[in-house]
């Protein structure tokens, strides 16, 4: 007989898991206990969000599943934020929390949240264990459910009682069989084949490619297609690392704050090939103009997601990868869109993103010259905000998972716990969060967690001493009515400091590259306070509810 | 807009009802009626749900609904030839010597049986579609209604064609 806190532990290790980032509390005692002797690490956070962030961005970078635990009530609600971010990005984390033993359920107890009720609509699945026999077998199907098909965030809560509870081993099955679960994998031939006949009667096609093509590491497959046939590919946030940023048919980023020629490329196309993309409002912009004149192909492992907010001609059910690969098979000849591809050359020669250059600290040139000290030598995680869409727009990304940010629930203090989970997928190269003022503030207690355990993140602040995003758009839509998005000027080096984190603050642009090069310099943690322009804008930018051609901030037509 | 009938076999497990509807609750809709039950698969249940919405947006929750690890099967019967039944109970004023006469004879035109008789008070059970318990029901309304049950609608294809796990 074993305790369920045991069969717990050892259930997560058969399932490959080497890392967890939690927080301990009373129901989860019986399970501390488990892992204070275990070879299992456990990295202590500084709040249960940071956990949740952690092991995602363990998971986005390793595309293994990342693994969080935090006890009951206050703890597990803190979770709240940290899976709703991975349940909309997709990714797959399973956590575990305490719960009040099962005799005081439902009673008010101390602690006590009904947290599988809270999580409902924000896990794939969730499960309340009522008994230590259940452990293994609960463990086992999270984590198959998390990490495959369309991976999400699955929650398992413990009971004390369940931790402490005893039961023999059980015998678990092979492989994971759930009858109300059999998510598609291979696309279906004949409506491959209507989409390669539409392909060949295109002349002006286009990838739309999204975070579908990175968590089924497709990148080589769509690289071969795109290359083959000849297609511009354009991707979203999520998409970002999916295609070279430098490789000739690389449209960039699409959507409100897309480049120019991403989004001429998408009014003007006649055929869209959408890959594991999902017509999100910040990409579209006015639905109804959104790519007026085309075709639209619709590649998704998730059946709810073709249909739902764009009219679809072909739609392909299944892992993008296995689909593209068909593709390639099932392709009989290669394209040509010369006056196309011409055409798209011409919009990214005259419409190029700017970065300004005028003596003044910019937030672009920071990351510009970031992206050039590196290259394809680090992970980039970010912030959500202005910081998020400079890196964005400016950072030149050569491969899959390295840039990890918050993009479908846009969480404001995802960027340093999750960039702490990066390191422990990537130890290999340096992980830098790009973040704002008001951003790092929402988990700075991780300077905490980062400075014990030696984590070395290298924070870059783009300090401009507001809420940039919300300014700009009060400065563009509510008449430079500045209303609660000014903070107050922070010494950021100084707070680093505090926690025995190296700093630098910087002022002007001839410092930039020597504090970079500081940073990377650094064995440990360190942390970057960049004063810059303060009413620095992101653009181009499409008005919420314009069409995607409408950008202000852009070129004048060419 | 339109009532759909909405046929879900689930996992018999805690939880699922709360799942299932949670989907309809997220997108505003208002659920028309609900009926759950056991099925002739021992640990499964069928949940019938009536919904008024929009073909897309219905659709859109069917996929959802799909997507949920503990909804094994997911049919609208909408389109199809099918049964469709409900039972209602409802007790009716009828102080004896008054209007007792007339109720009876409205619920064996309505082929509704009296399964409980006050002193006071009549209680009758109906069976059928949702249009004949609500005819019922406004007929009875002038000797005045003390309380209504109704079941929710529950529906079955007709002919061979099921909504079974397909085991």
């Amino acid at each position: 007989m074993k305790t369920g806190a045991k069969i717990l532990v050892e259930s997560l290790q058969r399932e490959g898991t080497d890392i967890i980032f939690g927080y301990p509390g009373g129901v989860v005692m019986p399970i501390y206990d488990e892992l204070y002797d275990s070879s299992l690490r456990h990295i202590l956070v500084r709040h249960e969000q940071a956990a949740a962030h952690a092991a995602d961005g363990y998971a986005r970078a390793s595309g293994r599943v990342g693994v969080c635990l935090a006890t009951s009530g206050p703890g597990a609600c803190n979770l709240v934020t940290g899976i709703a971010t991975a349940y909309m990005d997709s990714v797959p984390i399973v956590a575990l929390t305490g719960q009040v033993p099962t005799n005081l359920l439902g009673n008010d107890a101390f602690q006590e949240s009904d947290i599988t009720g809270i999580t409902m609509p924000i896990t794939k699945h969730n499960y309340l264990v009522k008994s230590a026999g259940e452990l293994a077998r609960t463990v086992q199907e999270a984590f198959y459910i998390a990490g495959t098909g369309r991976p999400g965030p699955v929650l398992i809560d413990i009971p004390k009682d369940v931790s402490t509870g005893l039961s023999d081993d059980v015998k678990l099955p092979e492989k994971v069989t759930l009858r109300g679960y059999n998510p598609t994998y291979k696309g279906h031939k004949r409506q491959m084949e209507k989409a390669l006949d539409l392909l060949a009667h295109s002349e002006r096609p286009l990838i739309y490619a999204g975070g579908g093509i990175i968590s089924s590491n497709a990148s080589p497959e769509l690289m071969e297609f795109a290359t083959l046939a000849s297609i511009p590919v354009t991707t979203t946030l999520m998409g970002i690392g999916c295609i070279p940023c430098h490789h000739p048919l690389n449209l960039g980023m699409l959507g409100m704050h897309g480049t120019e020629y991403a989004n001429f490329a998408v009014t003007e196309c006649d055929l869209m090939i959408a890959i594991g993309a999902r017509f999100d409002d910040r990409v579209t912009g006015k639905i109804e103009t959104f790519a007026p004149h085309a075709k639209v192909i619709h590649i998704d492992i998730d059946p709810a997601e073709i249909g739902k907010n764009k009219r679809v001609d072909v739609p392909i059910v299944g892992d993008v990868k296995a689909v593209l690969k068909d593709l390639l098979l099932l392709m009989k000849k290669q394209g040509v869109h010369e006056a196309w591809i011409k055409k798209i050359k011409h919009w990214k020669q005259h419409h190029p993103l700017k970065c300004p250059a005028n003596g003044a600290l910019h937030p672009q040139f920071i990351i510009r010259t970031l992206s050039d000290l590196v290259k394809d030598k680090a992970v980039i995680v970010s912030e959500v905000g202005q910081n998020q869409m400079w890196t964005a727009q400016h950072f030149c990304f050569h491969n899959p998972r390295t840039w990890i940010t918050s993009g479908g629930l846009g969480t404001m203090g995802y960027g340093l716990p999750a960039a702490m989970g990066v390191h422990f997928a990537r130890p290999d190269v340096p992980v830098f969060d790009i973040a704002g003022d008001g951003s790092v503030q929402m988990n700075i207690q991780e300077f905490g967690t980062i400075a014990a355990e030696k984590i070395p993140v290298k924070v870059v602040i783009l300090n401009n001493m507001y809420l940039g995003m919300v300014r700009q758009w009060q400065e563009l839509f509510y008449d430079h009515r500045y209303s609660f998005t000014e903070l107050p000027p922070v010494d950021f080096v100084k707070i680093a400091n505090a926690y025995g984190i190296e700093g630098m603050r910087v002022e002007s642009p001839d410092e930039v590259l020597p504090a970079l090069q500081a940073s990377l310099d650094c064995d440990g943690p360190f942390v970057m306070d960049f004063r810059i322009e303060r009413e620095e804008n992101v653009f181009p930018m499409v008005p919420a509810g314009a069409a995607i051609n409408e950008m202000i901030g852009g070129h004048p037509p060419s | 807009m339109k009532p759909h009938t909405l046929s879900i076999l689930v996992e018999n497990k805690a939880g699922v009802l709360s799942r299932v509807t949670g989907l309809f609750s997220r997108r505003g809709f208002n659920i028309e009626s609900l009926a759950v039950g056991p099925c002739e698969e021992p640990d499964m249940s069928r949940i019938t749900i009536v919904v008024i919405g929009d073909d897309e947006k219905i659709e859109q929750v069917m996929k959802q609904l799909n997507k949920l690890i503990d909804v094994i099967k997911v049919s609208d019967l909408t389109d199809s030839e099918r049964v469709e039944r409900e039972l209602a109970l409802i007790k009716v004023t009828a102080e004896l010597g008054t209007s007792r006469a007339e109720i009876m004879q409205i619920a064996s035109i309505f082929r509704a049986s009296i399964v409980d008789v006050g002193a006071k008070t009549l209680i009758l059970q109906v069976i059928g579609d949702t249009d004949k318990i609500d005819a019922l029901e406004k007929l009875l309304r002038q000797y005045g209604i003390k309380e209504f049950v109704r079941t929710g609608t529950v529906g079955i294809l007709r002919g061979s064609k099921t909504v079974t796990s397909g085991k």
